[in-house]
């Protein structure tokens, strides 16, 4: 690996980024209307505060996982994976280089969103804002990585598109959105404390209810835990040879 | 066999390639061959002869099952080779939201290419005065251009490429054998595939290639002159109908 294939790499996605309006509209404008959605159809309801700072980290990790598996998918079809697989371009430089991409693109989002959704859709919360932000943006990188991870194991396109629920769902099931973790079967609880989507949620329930961030450092830890192994994973299991 | 490392590019022996997983198709049965340094070799075949798969092993892209890949004097897909070895795949692999220039900038650091070679590589392929245009903009010869001119970024020893005439009019297909030729003469090896049996006049050798197995590998003239054929076509029926087979010695 070398810092400037990553960085050159990174510029090179955020260079496509920029070329297309549709994946920045997707990325920073979407998750904006959705929330926006939730708050006029619980217009007059606590639901907004309850919800929303989960929402602020899951939107965008939903969002991340499925631009960025797109994107190395559709790197994969053109052929300019196999290009770069036959270059001198270590494999860590191409999953490092799109999560520093995406890694940015997740910072403006958490940004835009967090200030959309207190400015305009006045969501109050008792926790600290930065660190609710903190927290939408970690989660936000944790898709992408995720994401390349995923279609990194992937050898193939059609592979790559099935792991997309694969991934996401179980994840979305048990992380406690759904139901508290602590009413859940025993079995199923035990299945959230390995997938990193529970650390997530976790962290931003406590901070709705006035953590701090001394509170949620635990969680925050496990979160850069796992995005740190999805980019190794990413880095490892890309294939130069496919079948 | 004679043959100093210095004089081949490419040696292949007992190549297998299954594809497409467990119950998958045999392409390269058992593949023998040796490609030599410095001259423009065609790898003739029709489609699903296992041109693409023989270029993806040689290039080290492909999982294969046995056989031993030798390129310029190491084993395929070494790291070493990366750098020496350009690829150029049937389908264009460049970034269509990207521009012409963006995608040569970006593959030119990953080569570590100077700018004086996205240059060098944009004028060979006569794009200079479209560098600042995306390239899902353009036509489907430029975009095949495009693809050419990464492959020379790095100057490569060898240059493995897929079909790269496919769609171009006349004019162009005969600048870039042109090409092939400056850079064969400027000592580069190449290997070029196509199903254009006519752009055979253009190569040094010839190899013909027919469900996964080399029913040819000859000059022009002696390809010609064996089977009694007007051109490369009717040798190619000829070959496949008599199942003429060459001696090993006389290369």
């Amino acid at each position: 690996m070398s810092a400037r294939l990553t960085w050159a790499t990174a510029g090179r996605v955020l260079s496509q980024v920029r070329h297309d309006p549709r994946t920045i509209a997707i990325l920073v404008l979407l998750p904006c209307l959705l929330l926006w959605l939730i708050s006029w159809m619980f217009e007059g309801t606590p639901v907004l505060d309850q919800f929303g700072p989960l929402l602020l980290g899951l939107f965008p990790l939903v969002v991340m996982f499925i631009v960025t598996s797109v994107a190395t998918l559709r790197e994969r079809t053109t052929g300019t994976l196999e290009r770069l697989m036959a270059s001198p371009i270590g494999k860590g430089d191409v999953i490092a280089g799109y999560a520093v991409a995406f890694g940015l693109l997740a910072v403006v989002q958490a940004v835009v969103l967090t200030s959309f959704t207190v400015g305009v859709l006045g969501m109050s919360t008792r926790g600290s804002l930065g660190v609710i932000m903190l927290v939408a943006v970690l989660d936000a990188i944790l898709g992408s990585t995720l994401g390349l991870a995923a279609s990194a194991l992937a050898r193939t396109e059609f592979q790559a598109v099935q792991l997309m629920p694969v991934v996401l769902f179980p994840q979305l099931i048990t992380c406690g959105l759904l139901i508290p973790r602590a009413a859940m079967p025993s079995v199923l609880e035990a299945i959230s404390r390995v997938l990193p989507l529970t650390y997530g949620i976790d962290a931003l329930q406590r901070l709705e209810v006035g953590a701090t961030f001394t509170d949620v450092r635990g969680d925050v830890l496990v979160i850069v835990g796992f995005i740190a192994l999805a980019v190794v994973v990413g880095s490892t299991t890309l294939r130069r040879r496919t079948p | 066999m004679g043959h100093h490392a210095a004089d081949v590019a490419i040696r292949i022996e007992g190549l297998r390639v299954v594809r497409g997983g467990r119950r998958g198709v045999v392409v390269l049965p058992g593949l023998d061959l040796l490609v030599p340094a410095g001259q423009v070799v065609g790898l003739l075949g029709p489609s699903g002869s296992g041109k693409t798969t023989l270029m993806r092993a040689i290039v080290g892209v492909q999982s294969v099952q046995s056989g031993t890949v030798e390129v310029l004097g190491l084993p395929a897909g070494h790291p070493d080779l990366r750098r020496r070895v350009g690829y150029v795949t049937q389908a264009p692999s460049v970034y269509g939201d990207l521009t012409i220039n963006e995608n040569l900038r970006y593959f030119a650091a990953v080569a570590h290419a100077g700018p004086g070679d996205v240059d060098r590589a944009l004028a060979d392929v006569d794009l200079t005065r479209m560098a600042g245009r995306r390239v899902d903009r353009l036509s489907g010869g430029e975009r095949s251009r495009v693809s050419l001119a990464v492959a020379l970024l790095a100057s490569p020893e060898l240059l493995v490429l897929d079909e790269p005439t496919v769609g171009l009019d006349p004019v162009l297909r005969r600048d870039l054998w042109d090409l092939f030729g400056r850079l064969a003469a400027r000592g580069t090896s190449l290997l070029v595939s196509s199903h254009v049996m006519d752009e055979a006049t253009r190569c040094d050798r010839l190899v013909l290639l027919r469900d996964g197995e080399v029913i040819a590998d000859a000059t022009l003239p002696d390809l010609l002159a064996e089977t009694s054929a007007p051109d490369v076509e009717h040798a190619f029926l000829e070959l496949v109908d008599h199942r003429v087979r060459r001696p090993e010695e006389d290369r």
